[in-house]
C-alpha cells in the first residue's frame, strides 16, 4: 500500500518536503491549520496565539506529564485561504533555529486533497537534527506515556484536572 | 550519532552512490568497481575506503583479492532515519483527518 505521508529529504540539502493527501474537502483541510480548537485537538499543542492573516503571529505551548512546558512560535508571511500559507516556525529554547515553512493546500477533487509542506532549514546540520530528534523523543515518549498512566492513576482521587 | 552522520556524509557523494549500486548485485575487487568510472584509481580506492569506514561496504578476502559487497544493514539504517520523523507527521495528519471528518458530517 502506498503511504499516504510522504518525507522527501535529499542528502546533504536543507531543505525537505512532507506530502499528504487527505480524504477530505480542501476546506477542512484548511480549516484544521486555522481554527484554535481544531489546531489544539490534532498537533496536541495548547494554542496561546494564532492570527491567520499576513505579519500575524503563533504560539503553541505543549506540556510534558512532568509540567515541562515547551513553546513554539512563528509569524505569517503570507495567507491565501484554502491555497497558501508561508509562516516561520521556531522551536523556543532550542538550537533548532528558525525554519521556513511553505504550505500549499491543492485541491484534487470535491472530497480529496493534497498539503504540500516545505521546510527549508538554516543549514543542512540543522534539518538533521530536526529530523532526527523523533529518534530520541520516542524513547523520551514512550516513558513519559507510562509515566502520564501512572500519574492518572494517582490524581483520580484527588481530583486533578488534566492538563492538556 | 556521530558515526550515522558520517553514513549520510558517505552517501552524499554521487560517485560513492554509484558504488554501492554497482556493487548491489555482486561483490566486486576495487579495480573491478574503478573500471566503471573515469576518475582516478586512487580517487575510487579513497571512496572506498570512506564506505568501508562507515560500514555501508563490507571486505572480503577471496585467495588474493578483496572483494567489496553491500552491508545491507547498515543501509536499512538509512532507510529507517526518516522512518520516525515521518510516522511523527502520519500521526498527526491521520488525527486531522478523523477530527475534519467527524466535523463534515455536523
Amino acid at each position: 500500500m502506498e503511504q499516504k505521508t510522504k518525507v522527501h529529504a535529499e542528502d546533504g540539502k536543507q531543505d525537505l518536503t512532507i506530502t499528504r493527501q487527505f480524504d477530505l474537502p480542501i476546506d477542512l483541510v484548511f480549516k484544521a491549520y486555522v481554527e484554535p480548537e481544531i489546531v489544539e485537538q490534532w498537533m496536541g499543542t495548547k494554542v496561546l496565539k494564532l492570527e491567520n492573516k499576513k505579519h500575524g503571529c503563533y504560539q503553541f505551548q505543549t506540556t510534558d506529564p512532568k509540567g515541562n512546558k515547551y513553546r513554539f512560535n512563528g509569524t505569517i508571511h503570507e495567507f491565501e485561504p484554502n491555497q497558501k500559507i508561508i509562516r516561520t516556525f521556531e522551536f523556543e529554547n532550542t538550537p533548532f533555529g528558525v525554519q521556513l515553512e511553505v504550505l500549499v493546500f491543492e485541491k484534487i477533487n470535491d472530497d480529496t486533497s493534497k498539503l504540500n509542506i516545505h521546510v527549508i532549514y538554516e543549514s543542512v546540520e540543522q534539518r538533521d537534527q530536526v529530523l532526527k530528534m523523533p529518534f530520541t523523543q520516542g524513547i523520551n515518549m514512550a516513558h513519559n506515556r507510562l509515566q502520564e498512566i501512572v500519574s492518572n492513576l494517582k490524581d483520580h482521587s484527588i481530583n486533578h484536572p488534566a492538563a492538556k | 550519532m556521530n558515526l550515522r552522520r558520517d553514513v549520510f556524509q558517505a552517501i552524499a557523494d554521487p560517485t560513492r552512490r554509484a558504488i554501492l549500486v554497482l556493487v548491489a548485485s555482486q561483490s566486486m575487487t576495487a579495480g573491478a568497481i574503478a573500471s566503471n568510472f573515469d576518475t582516478a584509481r586512487p580517487t575510487v580506492s579513497k571512496h572506498l575506503q570512506i564506505l568501508t569506514e562507515c560500514e555501508l561496504l563490507q571486505q572480503e578476502q577471496n585467495g588474493r583479492e578483496i572483494y567489496y559487497n553491500l552491508n545491507p544493514k547498515k543501509m536499512k539504517e538509512i532507510a529507517d532515519f526518516i522512518e520516525p520523523f515521518r510516522k511523527m507527521w502520519d500521526d498527526r495528519f491521520n488525527k486531522l483527518e478523523t477530527i475534519m471528518k467527524k466535523n463534515k458530517r455536523k
